[in-house]
C-alpha cells in the first residue's frame, strides 16, 4: 500500500510518501526529521483528532456551550460522538473543564466544557 | 451625561484589549475597557476549535478557554472598569483626550484619559469588497458570520456549501460545517497555493475529502431568493479559462477572503494609517501618529496566532505605562522599513538601547530563506528561516548589541529583506 500525506508537525509541511506491506513495516520517505516518521506511523495505524463542538444550553447566559475532548480521539469514533454531543442539554452552573461525558466508549477520552455557563 | 476619568482607555475587550488592560492595570494605572458586545473575549468566543495558546501557555486550548484565562485576570484587578455594550463614537485628542461613547446602560458617556489603546481587531472582507458577478440571493455569508451563527447563536446556515478562499477561518468552517451535517462541496482559492495553515488543510479538508480548487475563481452566483448554485472557473496565467468552467449546486456560500483592521474610528480622529497593513503607523513603542494613542493586535496588523496578539499587546501596554509616567521619548526612535520580498514590518520604528521585537510578512514562498537586516546596505544581522510563506508571520528581535553596530553611522534607517 502507498499513501501520500503532508506532515503537520511543523510549518515546513514535508510531503511524505508512506509505503507499507503490513502494519509492522511502514516506510516513510520525504520527511526532513524524525517527527515526520512518527506522524506518518500514527496517521496510518491510529489517526486521532481533538473534537470540538457546542452543546445546547437549556438556560444560562449563552445558548450554546462550547466543548472539546480532553485528548485526541480515534477518528472512527468521531461521528457517533458528535451525535451524542448534539443530544446533550446542559443546565447552569457548569465550570470550564467540567467533565460532561466520561471515558467515551471505553477510549479513556472525556468530553469537557471549554467555558463557564453561569446562571442568568 | 456621565463623566469619568481614567489613566488609559482601551477600545475593545478581545484578546488584544484584555492583555493590554491587564498589563496597564497591573502597573498601578487605572483603565477603562470599552466593549461593543455583551461579554468580553471578542472573536475568541466563537472560535471553539483548539490550537490556541501553544506558544503562550504551552497548552493546546480552544478560543473560549484562552479568552476566559484573560477575562479572569482582568476581573481580579480593582483598577479596571469594564463597560459592556459600549461603543466609542468620537475622540477629541489633547491633554487630556476626551472619549465620547454610547453605552446601553449609561447612555452617552464622556471619558477623560491621558492614553488610549486601539484594540478593535479586524473585520472580514465581504462580497462587496471582491465583486463576484451574479444575482444577489440570500445564502452568501462571510465565514466568520457563519461561525458565529453556528457556535454562538445555534443556527445552521444551509445544507450544501461552497467556500471561497482558503484562509484559516474558511478551512475551520469547512470542518465545522461537515460536523454539523452540512455538505461542503469544495474550497475555491484564486492563488496557486493555500492561504491558510497547512495543519488546517490536512485536518479540515483532507480528513473529509473536501476538494481544494487552487487557481480557481467563482465566476457566477446563481439563484433568485436563495443561492441555487455557483460557476467555478480555472485560471491560467491569471486569466480565466471559461471553456473549463463547471457548476456546483449549493444553497450556501462562505467567503473567507481576508481581514481588514477596523480603523474607521482611528481614521476619524486623525491617526495616520499604513496602506500595507491597514493599521496605524506606529513607533517602537507601538504609539501611533497621535501622541498618547497606541495600537495592538489585529487593529494594527492581522496576526495568524492569538499568542502573538497577547505578546504584542502586553509589550504595547508597557510603553503605555512609560507614557503615563512621563518617561516615553518618541524622538529617540528611528525608522525600519521593508526591503526585498517583505510585505511589511511592524513596528515601523526601533529604539536603540533595548531589545526590539518585530513581526513581518513575506511576499514569497521559499524553503531555507534568509532574513537580512541592513543599514545603508551593510547587513547588521542575519537569520536563517526554514520556510517562509505569506500566510505565516515571521518574528525577529534586534537587541542592544545588534543595534550598537550601527550606532556610529549617521544614517539610522534599517531595511529588512528576505532572500
Amino acid at each position: 500500500m502507498e499513501r501520500k500525506m503532508v506532515c503537520i508537525s511543523c510549518p515546513l509541511g514535508c510531503r511524505l510518501t508512506v509505503t507499507w506491506e503490513d502494519e509492522n513495516d511502514i516506510a516513510v520517505k520525504g520527511n526532513k526529521c524524525a517527527k515526520g516518521e512518527s506522524y506518518a506511523q500514527e496517521e496510518i495505524l491510529a489517526p486521532k483528532r481533538v473534537v470540538t463542538a457546542t452543546v445546547r444550553a437549556a438556560t444560562g447566559a449563552v445558548r450554546r456551550l462550547p466543548v472539546k475532548t480532553n485528548l485526541p480521539m480515534l477518528k472512527g469514533y468521531i461521528p457517533a460522538l458528535l451525535n451524542r454531543i448534539y443530544k446533550l442539554e446542559l443546565r447552569p452552573p457548569i465550570v470550564r473543564g467540567q467533565v460532561l461525558l466520561k471515558n467515551i466508549e471505553g477510549t479513556g477520552v472525556d468530553l469537557v466544557a471549554t467555558r463557564n455557563l453561569k446562571k442568568v | 451625561m456621565i463623566e469619568k476619568h481614567y489613566d488609559a482607555v482601551v477600545f475593545g475587550g478581545g484578546s488584544a484589549g484584555l492583555a493590554a488592560a491587564v498589563r496597564i492595570a497591573g502597573q498601578g494605572c487605572s483603565v477603562a475597557v470599552l466593549e461593543r458586545e455583551n461579554e468580553l473575549g471578542g472573536i475568541l468566543n466563537q472560535c471553539i476549535h483548539n490550537g490556541f495558546g501553544i506558544q503562550r501557555f504551552k497548552e493546546d486550548l480552544t478560543g473560549p478557554e484562552y479568552a476566559e484565562r484573560f477575562i479572569e485576570m482582568v476581573e481580579e484587578l480593582d483598577n479596571v472598569s469594564i463597560f459592556l455594550e459600549t461603543t466609542a463614537l468620537e475622540v477629541t485628542h489633547g491633554t487630556p483626550h476626551s472619549v465620547f461613547a454610547y453605552s446601553k446602560r449609561y447612555g452617552v458617556i464622556k471619558i477623560e484619559c491621558r492614553a488610549i489603546v486601539l484594540a478593535m481587531g479586524c473585520r472580514e472582507r465581504n462580497r462587496g469588497n471582491i465583486g463576484i458577478p451574479g444575482t444577489r440571493p440570500a445564502g452568501v455569508f462571510t465565514a466568520g458570520l457563519a461561525q458565529r451563527l453556528i457556535n454562538i447563536d445555534g443556527y445552521i446556515p444551509g445544507r450544501r456549501a461552497v467556500i471561497l478562499g482558503s484562509g484559516d477561518i474558511g478551512l475551520i468552517m469547512a470542518r465545522r460545517l461537515t460536523w454539523v451535517g452540512v455538505e461542503v462541496l469544495g474550497v475555491i482559492e484564486i492563488q496557486g497555493y493555500p492561504s491558510g495553515l497547512t495543519r488546517n488543510i490536512v485536518q479540515c479538508l483532507n480528513d473529509f475529502n473536501i476538494p481544494l480548487y487552487l487557481s480557481h475563481t467563482l465566476s457566477e452566483i446563481r439563484g433568485k431568493d436563495r443561492v441555487t448554485g455557483v460557476t467555478v472557473t480555472p485560471l491560467q496565467d491569471g486569466k480565466t479559462v471559461t471553456a473549463k468552467s463547471f457548476d456546483l449546486d449549493c444553497d450556501t456560500i462562505l467567503l473567507s477572503v481576508g481581514l481588514i483592521p477596523d480603523n474607521e474610528l482611528s481614521r476619524k480622529f486623525g491617526v495616520s494609517l499604513n496602506p500595507e497593513t491597514g493599521g496605524p503607523f506606529v513607533d517602537a513603542g507601538l504609539m501611533s501618529s497621535v501622541p498618547g494613542v497606541f495600537a495592538c493586535g489585529n487593529v494594527l496588523h492581522v496576526h495568524d496566532l492569538v499568542d502573538y496578539v497577547s505578546e504584542e499587546s502586553e509589550r504595547c501596554a508597557s510603553f503605555v505605562v512609560e507614557y503615563l509616567n512621563g518617561t516615553y521619548n518618541p524622538l529617540l526612535h528611528h525608522p525600519i522599513v521593508s526591503g526585498a520580498n517583505v510585505k511589511y514590518v511592524i513596528p515601523n520604528k526601533y529604539l536603540p538601547g533595548m531589545t526590539n521585537r518585530f513581526y513581518l510578512r513575506s511576499l514569497i514562498v521559499k524553503n531555507k530563506a534568509e532574513l537580512v537586516i541592513s543599514l545603508e546596505g551593510e547587513p547588521l544581522k542575519r537569520k536563517n528561516l526554514a520556510h517562509v510563506q505569506p500566510s505565516e508571520m515571521v518574528s525577529f528581535s534586534l537587541d542592544e548589541q545588534d543595534l550598537s553596530r550601527g550606532s556610529e553611522s549617521r544614517e539610522k534607517k534599517l531595511e529588512v529583506s528576505i532572500y
